[in-house]
């Protein structure tokens, strides 16, 4: 009975992977993070997600605030912030927050005020719409885990 | 003569110890995750300042590291100084550290940047995100500098193999073109093109041969 409920969510687990993967949210590096999680490291995809959860609110904050100032004109103090979400994007495997910072970045190479905001706010669904499918996914992994009872290897 | 790029060297008697140079903290959790994971000692550090420090570089004396360095990778833009103002000052004249491989990561894949890095010196440049797949090769530069007195026998290997031509570089840049070399005839016998090519200076490699040498993980598929 044990082992049961554990399986069961594993398949539900595995279909959230799959779609995901099929609406482009997540690429392979994802899968990479996940191979690189075993017994010596059993939470290290949790941990370094939630990392890019947290550096990603403050870049998202600081996009905003620029964006929203009156007399903005600081492209490359916004280019560098866009770097660096682009960087920990992909570390991560987040494809679709990553295009959206590339298309971002390109307006804002071209000072284009307004582009910028309209990808602002398409990233921020978008990192709203992975942040909320990555916890499910954990949350999924973490019941799974607690039906199986956690096991790992000696 | 050897038809494989790397001799495998037993160096289990010591692990290897990487310094990972990053801003990222995610990227330093990944890297130091990766680097772990393939059997490597790290330390992380989330500036150029600080890896000079730690390489004990930097101008303020007194400070003698403990622990030798294999490899230092490093990711190219990050505020202050840039992986590719460490790379410079790692391969000074004077520094003390100017044999230890040093690798370039970067989000971008300019090959002006590319080119300079590896103009300066620098061992490979990685795109990322970093895979596992591309630490193994590093662990091919850590312990192949053992054997650099072979570098000479496999020049000629891939002469007789295939059709590199012309410059092949000096000294560490050449082993890693001759490892590639190697591989790209083992897995892609269909690439015409020299697979092998002198990034530096030479006046013949068209850009596509570029791509398939130490640079492997340049995406083209990716590139708009």
């Amino acid at each position: 009975m044990l082992g049961f409920g554990a399986d069961l969510l594993w398949a539900d687990m595995n279909r959230l992977l799959a779609f995901l993967f099929h609406q482009g949210v997540l690429d392979e590096q994802f899968l990479q993070l996940q191979q690189l999680q075993d017994h010596t490291s059993p939470n290290f995809v949790s941990e370094v997600v939630n990392i890019y959860f947290h550096e990603s609110e403050k870049l998202l904050t600081n996009l905003r605030s620029l964006l929203m100032e009156r007399e903005f004109s600081d492209y490359k103090k916004m280019e560098i912030h866009l770097n660096q979400f682009i960087g920990s994007s992909s570390s991560i495997g987040a494809k679709r927050v990553t295009s959206i910072c590339i298309a971002f970045r390109a307006a804002s190479e071209q000072d284009n005020r307004t582009g910028c905001l309209r990808a602002l706010e398409m990233l921020e669904h978008e990192y709203c719409y992975l942040k909320n499918k990555l916890h499910e996914l954990f949350q999924i992994e973490q019941q799974r885990a607690l039906a199986a009872g956690v096991r790992y290897p000696v | 003569m050897e038809t494989n790029g790397v001799v495998s060297i037993d160096v289990d008697a010591e692990e290897v110890h990487v310094l990972a140079v990053d801003d990222s903290l995610v990227d330093r959790k990944v890297i130091e995750r990766l680097l772990k994971i393939s059997a490597c000692k790290v330390t992380a550090v989330d500036s150029g300042i600080r890896a000079l420090q730690f390489l004990g570089l930097d101008e303020s004396d007194g400070f003698v590291p403990g622990l030798k360095v294999d490899l230092v990778i490093t990711d190219y833009c990050m505020p202050g100084m840039t992986g590719y103002e460490l790379l410079k000052k790692i391969k000074q004249e004077s520094s003390s550290f100017r044999e230890i491989p040093v690798v370039i990561m970067s989000s971008e894949n300019i090959l002006p940047r590319i080119d300079r890095c590896l103009e300066e010196g620098a061992e490979d440049f990685i795109v990322k995100p970093v895979k596992l797949s591309d630490v193994k090769r590093l662990k091919g530069y850590m312990t192949t500098r053992d054997v650099r007195g072979e570098t000479e026998n496999r020049e000629i290997n891939v002469n007789f193999n295939g059709n590199v031509e012309g410059n092949n570089g000096v000294g560490i840049n050449n082993k890693r073109k001759l490892e590639e070399a190697s591989d790209e005839f083992s897995s892609e016998p269909s690439i015409s093109s020299s697979p092998s090519v002198s990034l530096s200076s030479s006046p013949m490699s068209s850009s596509p041969d570029v791509l398939d040498s130490p640079i492997r993980r340049l995406k083209m598929a990716d590139t708009e």
